[in-house]
């Protein structure tokens, strides 16, 4: 009886089984306008739009996925998707880990932002979302760290007067500052490598395929294109 | 939705908000408090029956069984919730994997632990890569009620374990003396008699479990929760409706529904109370057979 039933289930798991393989793209779905979940409840930003075109490059069928971004990197180690495209910087310390593609996205500028001038940015309490480079840069200097899931939450800290000023990716918080009453304080930080794609160390086919594509959109200039349509004319392009 | 919701910009009060409220991503925030009640509605029962196994088993005659029974109440309910919901998803789906990738891939010879990577053949990826996103969706929530079961079915077991030992032990007698099997007075004198002293417990775990579901966000389950905090983050123009920090009223909105849930639980649980207790030995019993 065991028996039976065991080779039921596994009979059950196999059929049905074709291998069209999909590629599974990981995003965090909460960083506008890197990426976010749009109005009709569909992946959308700069990302969605390059990666899109990446998979299409690369003759690839790809499906988006959401998960946060606290426990993105253990989940596509554990193969619930297979690459992370999550405005995620290339550092050392994240290379030791998963691999990277080459940038998509040129090395830039972090900041400050606060509600208020004179924020005192070495000494005051600063908000940055958890496991970002600009969490780690935070506790670099004299200020007080407080960490928070999403950039949505650092961004209520600073309104509900909980921190002094939020510290992120200059350009998502280029749409709070011209919307929001927000104002940028003190230089900006250069931070990362540039923003790559993530994948397994083990999936270096996968590696070759995306990189061969980046390289294809970074010479047809449809890079630079998207990078403007998202970040303005100012932004860094290739 | 609506016609006239093409271009946001142009409205404004109750057009804009009635648009607002009708985009997709609102209509996934309502079809995601079906997904908690269907997740109540599952779960439920299966921790039940899992309670009703771990109950009878840690009153087992035989010592191995009592001691499976004792070891897995007592470790589910002194490991803190957030942990097992984080582990048991984790590791029943990483177990599934390597059962089937050790059962369909035989001539692998790689490790399956490579540095941090756990790695199958595809074909032993559980759902298939080539799944749609559907069946990873179902297959996530699915994963999610084990978890839950597992958890509140230990609570369960310790309720109903204590339900069985306080049926008066006249009424076993009885059964004994008219010549019952012991298979039979447990079947036919015990259970149906123990629902009334199981039942303040069970309500309690179920108001728990209510309140617990939240805890589906941790598990990748996308949740009334999980949109309440999307919708209500501030938007800026990169979205067709911008709006300020608004994750205010929509946790007032959670909070009205969960009241309202608990509400409408503790009237059917006062009923079931009532229809349970009906010639009951138990106080409750006792005065209604007084008052007819």
């Amino acid at each position: 009886m065991k028996k039976l039933l065991l080779s039921a289930t596994v009979l059950a798991f196999t059929a049905g089984a074709s291998f069209a393989d999909t590629v599974r793209m990981g995003t965090e779905g909460a960083y506008p306008p890197y990426n976010f979940i749009d109005d009709d409840g569909e992946v959308a930003g700069f990302e969605r739009e390059v990666g899109d075109k990446l998979c299409e490059i690369a003759g690839l069928t790809c499906e988006w996925v959401t998960n946060e971004w606290d426990t993105i990197i253990p989940n596509l180690l554990s193969g619930n998707y297979d690459t992370i495209i999550a405005g995620m910087s290339i550092t050392d310390e994240r290379d030791e880990v998963i691999d990277f593609t080459q940038d998509y996205y040129p090395p830039t500028a972090s900041a400050y932002a606060a509600l208020t001038d004179g924020v005192d940015l070495m000494g005051g309490v600063i908000a940055a979302q958890t496991s970002t480079i600009q969490a780690g840069h935070v506790a670099t200097t004299g200020a007080t760290l407080v960490e928070f899931a999403t950039l949505d939450d650092t961004i209520a800290a600073v309104q509900n007067g909980e921190v002094d000023a939020v510290f992120a990716d200059k350009d998502a918080l280029a749409p709070f500052v011209a919307e929001q009453g927000f104002t940028f304080l003190g230089d900006d930080v250069p931070l990362g490598d540039g923003i790559g794609m993530g994948l397994r160390e083990s999936d270096a086919e996968l590696k070759t395929k995306f990189n061969a594509a980046i390289d294809a959109m970074k010479a047809d200039g449809s890079l630079n294109a998207l990078l403007i349509k998202y970040f303005g004319e100012e932004t860094a392009t290739y | 939705m609506f016609t006239s919701c093409t271009d946001p910009s142009t409205l404004d009060g109750l057009n804009w908000l009635a648009c607002y409220l009708t985009t997709g991503k609102h209509v996934l925030f309502y079809k995601s408090f079906f997904v908690v009640l269907t997740l109540l509605a599952v779960t439920a029962p299966l921790a039940l029956g899992v309670g009703f196994l771990g109950a009878v088993v840690s009153r087992s005659k035989h010592a191995p069984l009592r001691w499976i029974g004792t070891l897995y109440t007592s470790m589910v309910r002194g490991v803190p919730d957030i942990v097992f919901f984080l582990f048991v998803p984790l590791a029943m789906d990483q177990g599934f994997e390597w059962v089937r990738h050790k059962t369909l891939c035989r001539d692998w010879s790689e490790p399956i632990r490579q540095g941090n990577d756990f790695l199958v053949c595809s074909a032993a990826k559980l759902p298939l890569g080539s799944a749609p996103q559907s069946v990873h969706e179902i297959y996530g929530f699915a994963l999610a009620v084990l978890a839950f079961a597992v958890v509140f079915g230990a609570f369960a077991a310790n309720v109903l374990a204590g339900a069985m030992k306080a049926v008066p032990r006249a009424q076993m007698e009885t059964a004994e003396a008219y010549g019952m099997s012991p298979r039979q007075s447990f079947w036919r004198i015990m259970v149906p008699q123990m629902w009334i002293y199981a039942l303040p417990g069970l309500s309690n775990l179920w108001m728990v479990l209510i309140k617990a579901t939240p805890l589906l966000f941790l598990l990748g389950v996308e949740d009334i929760v999980y949109w309440a905090r999307e919708l209500g983050g501030a938007k800026t123009s990169h979205f067709t409706y911008p709006h300020p920090d608004w994750r205010l009223w929509y946790f007032l909105g959670l909070l009205v529904f969960y009241l309202g849930f608990t509400k409408l639980s503790e009237i059917v649980l006062a009923r079931i109370t009532t229809r349970l207790s009906r010639g009951q030995a138990t106080m409750a019993g006792e005065q209604m057979r007084k008052d007819t």
